[in-house]
């Protein structure tokens, strides 16, 4: 009866299951943008393919039990310890799912690399992501302007993140459109994401940075066309201040639950400055107009290697 | 000069929880001081049980110590619970960041170095020794100097509730976060010397049992012959040994960021936090491993004894826990695929932790098999196993997925990872050392646990656990990630309610083992094991009297087979008389165990509020006791031959009475 019991429960358990994840919302099985769709299906597809060995293994467990229980007569054979037959059954089925799984894998990590670019008809935007305690800051290199726990892009666009953090290690996190990325003091981290269609998805850090962690959410606006995000972008412009080096120190000091801002100039280079900030005496570049990714340097500016500092191992990689 | 460092009357914390709690362990304290000493009990106390170098002494204080730190561990569980149960909509809660986050942390070191490693080095220490047939550990000394040191760490992180904090940085510690300018308070350094401290005592268990598996074993037992148990446990040790000092050389890293202005793991001149993550893990995954064979042996000698069978595929169990020990080792990065490395970086740690899912469905198709044509008994030992069976196949499933990197993109530090790793360390390591102390219990205490609430708390752990998790998989796919203090999101409500109630029923799982305990004891005459076999046991252990002979064996048996106890029941040569005994030389017991763990916990107290002078002089004196004991020369004795005689016969008696 126990073990009905407990076969009952796994049902109802299973059954509620499948209920929630065909009916949520907002999550990550609800995306709304084409790398969160393919993780999704990636986690479908893993899953029904490690179900073919976990449901046979917990039926036969229950079965065997009730089978073989102490009393019913069935067949008993103490010394039976060996059978070669069925030990290469049991250790060849985990591997061929392991090996498809394995495959899978391989692609897909590739194809879901966070630092390769989206590829897309339409002129990708960068956006410059600054975790601080405990606020995100948005820096819009291209547009000079920036904002405080509200981003805005257009739908359709890819969005190149460029994202570093201004003290403790977060994890930029928009669970409707996939992937996630540490944030992380002196180095820079990529993450490309686009959103499928309009709309305004929760946006997170993932990694607790101290007490105003749980505050530390933002909105990220996926606007209809492009037009609109020039709308949005105008609004900033027009409502925002300047974020000077010195507002920037100020906006450093750790605050919770910090309301949404807008500046509608931005420093030149401040995400260098940002993240070159912890290198000491080696930091602090002077940046003569705005940071060209990739740009050479006017002579006499003695840039120390990037790469120490990043953690792009590959970006060439990723970035063909 | 300031004597006490930075410790002062603003150390006590004025919050009403944590002063109730206080004010009930002095109650408690008190009540058991008095009562030890009304009973004269002291002495006793201190010469049998505290100063004691035997293993199964030690094995089962160490599970005493698991059990007082599970209570600590799961009250700050049932606080988190509750408090994401109130804390929705928006509400704030009744537990403040400060509070909560102190709890949360506290909850992971507590319930993986303080209440799981204790409980299997237990186990491990009741009952390896028997199974390899050896009178005792290869260094019994240092097995009660290793308890201490555990103690000691245990002492430290129960200290930091009424004076001072405990870390508020997660169980992992995270740099820069655990470093001096983000954790100015003695929090971290609670966390740096309670683990470094106990995390030295583990390694000395480590290279202890190793050598008693390779030195001791019982004429005839080749390691191939070795039960599956002391398999599981020598890998572990394996583990232990290789992965501990790894722990201790960051944590030191850590000590000399936050006390002499070092820069491994800070964010300025050329420090780099990901070094600290590199080597946690390097630790922390097989540390998993570390407390999750030992578990797999205890299943496979209760699915061979109640079952009536041999174990299916010995041989490949063995090779299994060895795969999965090596592979332990090269998965850690798993831990942080979010981190930024590169595809094939990722892709690499991905696939090797899927693969340590192939010898792990090994075991469970091992186990399967020898359930198979067996005569299956349906007692609280085989309970748990068959509940493991079936919820670590599913937590099993849920750390290959967390496995591949597309989809930890979306599911790292979500929920769906904490229900992943609690159904595979309740599910798998708990389980495992429930059942083992339900099956072993009989043997180590001389009668049995009663059985009727033992069956009530695996079955209030199991729906429990169901009720507590299964929701937490949900909201990781609603995109709930994990330490959040509060919630504001009417779709996780129903699921984090779900969830506390959850906790509510393995509450009374937990209640019921220690109903079975006092159950057990009460009626102790009635449930005796006098024969010492309880269940028809395949091993050595079930050859002695219950509780064994403090020198285990007589004379050392000669092993013929795995199933080395039932091999000798089948061809007649158990329980036999001899005429004539040995001398038995044995281990005395020693004062120095425990006065070097005190002074390692005065000199952890000490350099966490820097009173130098203090930690100095501890320090000193560690090395004064240790000097002390190296040079003492009454450290052992022998059991005379007529002694051996007469608590063999007795025993044999008891045997031939049934």
């Amino acid at each position: 009866m126990n073990l009905l019991l407990t076969r009952n429960l796994s049902k109802v358990a299973l059954a509620a299951l499948v209920l929630v994840l065909a009916g949520c919302q907002g999550g990550v099985l609800d995306p709304k943008g084409q790398i969160g769709v393919q993780e999704k299906e990636l986690i479908i597809t893993a899953t029904i393919l490690m179900l073919l060995v976990v449901v046979p293994v917990i039926f036969m467990t229950l079965y065997f039990a009730w089978k073989y229980r102490e009393g019913r007569g069935e067949a008993y054979e103490p010394k039976w310890s060996h059978s070669t037959k069925i030990e290469a059954v049991v250790w060849i089925i985990p591997i061929i799912i392991i090996a498809i799984l394995g495959v899978i894998t391989y692609k897909s990590t590739h194809a879901l690399n966070p630092y390769k670019p989206i590829e897309s008809e339409e002129e990708a935007i960068t956006v410059e992501v600054v975790s601080l305690n405990w606020k995100w800051l948005f820096i819009y290199p291209d547009l000079g302007i920036a904002t405080v726990n509200e981003l805005a892009f257009p739908a359709n666009v890819p969005v190149n993140f460029r994202i570093t953090s201004a003290g403790t290690m977060n994890s930029f996190f928009i669970p409707q459109l996939g992937s996630q990325i540490y944030s992380m003091a002196g180095m820079e981290t990529k993450l490309h994401l686009i959103a499928d269609e309009p709309g305004t998805f929760d946006g997170i850090s993932a990694n607790y940075s101290g007490h105003g962690f749980t505050g530390m959410k933002f909105e990220a606006i996926a606007t209809p066309t492009r037009e609109d995000f020039q709308e949005w972008v105008d609004g900033v412009k027009a409502s925002g201040e300047a974020l000077t080096t010195e507002r920037y120190e100020a906006l450093v000091e750790p605050t919770e639950y910090h309301p949404v801002e807008y500046f509608g100039t931005v420093k030149d280079g401040l995400f260098f400055d940002i993240i070159w900030e912890y290198m000491g005496d080696m930091g602090r570049i002077e940046f003569y107009g705005k940071p060209e990714y990739g740009a050479e340097l006017p002579e006499g500016v003695i840039l120390p290697k990037r790469e120490r500092a990043s953690t792009t191992h590959e970006s060439e990689e990723a970035s063909h | 000069m300031n004597l006490l460092g930075k410790l002062s009357w603003d150390a006590i914390p004025y919050d009403p929880i944590v002063l109730g709690t206080l004010a009930v362990v002095a109650v408690g304290g008190a009540a058991l001081f008095v009562f030890m000493t009304l009973a004269k009990k002291w002495g006793w106390l201190w010469r049998e049980w505290l100063t004691s170098v035997d293993h199964k002494r030690l094995g089962i204080m160490y599970i005493i110590l698991a059990f007082v730190m599970l209570i600590r561990g799961f009250a700050d569980a049932i606080m988190m619970r509750t408090q994401l149960a109130v804390a929705t909509n928006g509400s704030e809660g009744y537990l403040p960041p400060h509070h909560y986050d102190q709890i949360f942390t506290a909850h992971g070191v507590i319930m993986i170095i303080f209440m799981a490693m204790p409980f299997m080095i237990g186990l491990m220490n009741i009952i390896l020794p028997l199974q390899i047939g050896a009178r005792d550990v290869a260094f019994p000394f240092l097995n009660n100097l290793s308890f201490w040191l555990a103690v000691s760490g245990a002492l430290l992180v129960n200290i930091s509730l009424g004076l001072g904090e405990f870390a508020m940085t997660g169980w992992v510690a995270y740099p820069p976060l655990s470093g001096l300018e983000f954790s100015p308070g003695v929090g971290v350094d609670y966390y740096i010397w309670a683990l470094q401290i106990s995390g030295i005592g583990t390694t000395l268990t480590g290279v202890n049992f190793l050598v008693t598996v390779l030195k001791m074993r019982a004429p005839g037992m080749k390691l191939m012959d070795m039960p599956i148990f002391t398999w599981t446990c020598t890998w572990a040790n394996v583990l232990i040994v290789a992965s501990f000092p790894i722990l201790t050389a960051a944590l030191a890293m850590l000590t000399l960021d936050r006390y002499l202005d070092f820069h491994f793991f800070t964010n300025d001149l050329g420090g780099n936090s990901m070094m600290y993550i590199n080597l946690f893990w390097a630790w922390g995954h097989p540390e998993v491993y570390i407390l999750v064979l030992p578990a797999f042996g205890i299943f496979s000698e209760i699915v061979s004894t109640f079952t009536g069978k041999r174990l299916f595929g010995y041989k490949s169990m063995v090779y299994a826990s060895g795969a999965i020990s090596i592979l332990g080792f090269i998965v850690w990065l798993h831990h942080f695929f979010t981190m930024g490395a590169s595809a094939n970086v990722n892709a690499f740690f991905g696939i090797m932790t899927m693969i340590i899912a192939i010898p792990t469905g090994v075991k469970l198709f091992n186990w399967l098999f020898t359930m198979y044509k067996g005569r299956v008994r349906l007692e609280v030992p085989m309970l748990w196993t068959l509940g493991f069976m079936v919820i670590f196949s599913i937590g099993g499933m849920t750390g290959v997925l967390l496995a591949v990197p597309g989809a930890d993109y979306v599911l790292h530090n979500s929920l769906f990872l904490i229900a992943h790793f609690h159904n595979t360390i309740i599910g798998g390591a708990v389980f495992g050392y429930l059942a083992g102390f339900a099956f072993w219990f009989p043997k180590a205490m001389g009668f049995h646990l009663d059985p009727k609430y033992g069956k009530i708390s695996f079955w209030c752990w199991t729906i429990g656990f169901l009720l507590a998790f299964m929701p937490l998989y949900v909201l990781g796919f609603l995109g709930m990630t994990r330490r959040l203090n509060h919630t504001d999101n009417p779709d996780w409500n129903i699921w984090l309610y779900i969830a506390a109630v959850g906790a509510f029923v393995i509450a009374i799982g937990i209640a019921a083992q220690f109903i079975q305990l006092f159950l057990g004891f009460k009626n102790k005459d009635k449930n005796l094991d006098k024969t010492g076999d309880p269940w028809n046991g395949h091993t050595l252990e079930w050859s002695l009297a219950s509780p064994p002979q403090f020198y285990n064996f007589a004379k050392l048996p000669q092993v013929e087979d795995i199933d080395a106890f039932t091999d000798m029941k089948e061809k007649g040569t158990a329980y036999q008389r001899h005429e004539s005994y040995a001398p038995i030389h044995m281990p005395s017991n020693t004062n120095a165990g425990p006065i070097m763990g005190l002074l390692a916990t005065a000199m952890g107290f000490a350099l966490i509020w820097h009173i130098w002078w203090l930690a100095g002089a501890s320090f000193i004196g560690l090395i004064v006791a240790f000097i002390c004991r190296a040079y003492a020369s009454n450290t052992d004795y022998y059991v005379q031959p007529d002694e051996v005689a007469r608590i063999e016969n007795e025993h044999l008696d008891n045997v031939a009475k049934g």
